[in-house]
């Protein structure tokens, strides 16, 4: 197998025509494939993350939220336990928390949580990246999709084809 | 819109426009970006002019003392905490049309999304500013983080006032995240159609967004989060924000009611900022193919509703304070609605219940100049609602020899009006520096490209 992978991108003007392309190319076993649209479109999401689990973004936001409200609950317990502020005779940390301590545990949780999702969709997006990738085209942040396939230089021929059939307005290269 | 220029400009209402497609969006959005012309700087200068103004009455207070500002016991709180509580509500439509009707999949809000977030972060800068002015020495405004001082000695976390300090950085935080996450495939269609040095500028803001599959995936994933963490945060500010009065003893402070009052009151004269904000801006930008006359009627419905929401709130507020049977909440109720501020208040009902009354014609809630003079009055009201509930509040507690008479003075009357030019000096800088109009989202919503007709009513 030769090392080297060549990127075949076809232009489409049509969600329609998009998906033809998808669906051929998944039937003859191409996944490798990077689908670039100007926004998200339900038709071509449902073929390209058929067989693709959840996006993890959630798990980050799940771990920074429960940091977050860990965060809010230790340091309202143990500034109150280091330096009491005796209240209405009441103890100074309440179990497992006291009332007035639960805006700052959620206010915290919120903070952590939003960041965290910001962290975890920048990453899991590879992004921030100084260039866009040689396949993507401007056009595709207007009213074009594209499908970039990523295959050995012998399977070029056969890719261009699919996405021609499809009716692709461009292959390249 | 499809066709400037082979088409009549259309007018007020734009009823008569046709549908948008994918590249229109493109190309309507970029062309709010051109270089401004006299009008714009005009304005800018006027704004720019008043702001100096407030700075300069900031710098008398700062170099004379708190006393320029009328501030004596009891009205330590006067009108720098009732504009910081206007300014604070004011945030909230913008994080009510981005993440609850995002949430509730409401189309319309598409289009006012951008602007109404962009209002939101720039309102909750502009209530920032007036802790700081208020605190007097401003120089000390550190004090505010949670630190402990020399004695390891921590805020008090169980105080409604530290509890706003996190509130409200919070709430800033996320609104910031929200907007720029929002913005960034808007910005990578920017970088794509220009060219030099914005097109560098552009990719670095960008972050290299290129919309691949990966990229949305996770994208859109993130996007329903933020919407869920902005949701209880948006309802939980005003309510921190109402719990610095409804914590302490004052009569007419004290009282559960105050948070979802508080709440409604902040989407009702959000909507109406967005209104006033977004009106001049479709005018401006010939928006009429984005912006509609089912969006104002949206809009002007939602201020409709909370408006009589509000308007059961003061009953209950009276209802309250009389069946409670206490001599001190009876008195301090019965004292605003005759004192020295009775026309205050009569301001307030008249703006807040009376006005917004209109708009249960169909004809007004589309009728942009009839929006526009609800919307000054709603926001003339809710400020009056905030200095209702501060002022005459503070001048008739408990104890009669503490009872004094607030009068606003030159200074912190300056400041207040320098406060709008501030918040409408970002506005207008934000308008012809990013897309003001969320391309991807309006994308989103208008049918996709078919080349075969029969899938196309599928959207």
């Amino acid at each position: 197998m030769p090392a080297t992978t060549e990127t075949i991108l076809g232009v489409f003007a049509h969600v329609d025509t998009t998906v033809r392309a998808l669906e051929e190319l998944k039937a003859k076993g191409y996944h490798d494939l990077t689908v670039y649209t100007p926004v998200p479109v339900h038709e071509i999401e449902d073929v390209v993350e058929r067989d693709r689990p959840v996006s993890k973004v959630r798990i980050f936001t799940l771990l920074g939220a429960l940091t977050g409200l860990a965060s809010g609950w230790i340091i309202t317990a143990w500034t109150s336990l280091k330096w009491g502020l005796i209240v209405g005779g009441k103890p100074a940390m309440g179990l497992p928390v006291s009332p007035p301590y639960v805006v700052i545990m959620f206010e915290l949780m919120i903070l952590f949580g939003g960041i965290a999702t910001l962290i975890g969709m920048v990453t899991l997006g590879r992004l921030p990246r100084f260039s866009t990738s040689p396949s993507y085209d401007p056009r595709f942040s207007n009213d074009r999709f594209g499908v970039a396939v990523h295959c050995t230089p012998d399977r070029a021929a056969s890719v261009r084809e699919i996405l021609r059939a499809a009716g692709a307005e461009e292959v390249r290269p | 819109m499809s066709e400037p220029g082979s088409e009549p400009r259309p007018i007020a209402g734009g009823a008569h426009v046709a549908d948008p497609t994918f590249a229109d969006v493109n190309r309507d959005v970029l062309a709010t970006l051109r270089p401004p012309g006299n009008k714009y700087f005009a304005w800018m200068c006027l704004v720019a002019l008043v702001l100096s103004c407030g700075f300069l009455a900031w710098a008398y207070q700062i170099f004379y003392g708190m006393g320029a500002a009328g501030k004596r016991t009891p009205q330590m709180w006067a009108m720098y905490i009732t504009t910081f509580v206007f300014w604070i509500g004011i945030g909230h439509a913008g994080t009510l049309i981005s993440a609850v009707l995002y949430l509730f999949r409401a189309r319309w809000r598409t289009s006012i999304y951008r602007a109404a977030e962009a209002m939101t972060i720039f309102a909750v800068l502009t209530a920032g500013l007036f802790p700081l002015i208020h605190a007097g020495r401003m120089w000390f405004a550190y004090f505010l983080l949670p630190y402990p001082n020399q004695r390891y000695l921590w805020p008090n976390f169980k105080s409604p006032l530290v509890w706003d300090v996190f509130a409200i950085s919070t709430y800033l935080s996320i609104s910031t995240v929200f907007f720029i996450v929002g913005l960034v495939p808007d910005i990578a269609a920017l970088r794509d159609a220009s060219t030099g040095w914005r097109r560098r500028i552009y990719a670095m803001l960008s972050l290299g967004w290129e919309g691949s599959d990966r990229q949305w995936r996770h994208y859109r994933r993130a996007y329903g989060l933020f919407a869920a963490l902005a949701t209880p945060l948006v309802l939980s500010v005003h309510s921190v924000v109402s719990w610095d009065f409804a914590m302490a003893l004052v009569p007419g402070w004290h009282s559960t009611l105050f948070a979802p009052f508080f709440v409604d009151g902040a989407i009702f004269s959000g909507f109406a900022m967005v209104l006033v904000l977004v009106l001049p801006m479709r005018k401006a930008f010939n928006l009429y193919a984005y912006i509609r006359d089912r969006h104002l009627d949206a809009m002007a419905k939602l201020i409709l509703v909370t408006g009589l929401v509000l308007t059961y709130f003061y009953l209950c507020e009276a209802f309250t304070s009389w069946y409670s049977g206490d001599h001190f909440e009876k008195a301090s109720l019965f004292w605003r609605l005759t004192g020295t501020y009775w026309w205050a208040l009569a301001t307030m009902y008249f703006c807040n219940c009376v006005a917004p009354l209109v708009l249960f014609s169909k004809k007004a809630r589309t009728n942009p100049v009839i929006l526009y003079i609800v919307s000054i009055l709603v926001l003339i009201g809710m400020w009056f609602e905030r200095f209702n509930i501060i002022v005459p509040s503070l001048a008739h507690d408990f104890y009669p020899a503490t009872w004094g008479i607030y009068v606003p003075t030159i200074t912190d009357s300056t400041i207040i009006i320098g406060s709008f030019a501030w918040f409408f000096l970002l506005f207008l800088g934000f308008i012809k520096l990013m897309p003001s109009l969320s391309i991807v989202e309006v994308k989103e919503t208008i049918p996709a490209p078919m080349k075969d007709a029969r899938h196309a009513g599928h959207h």
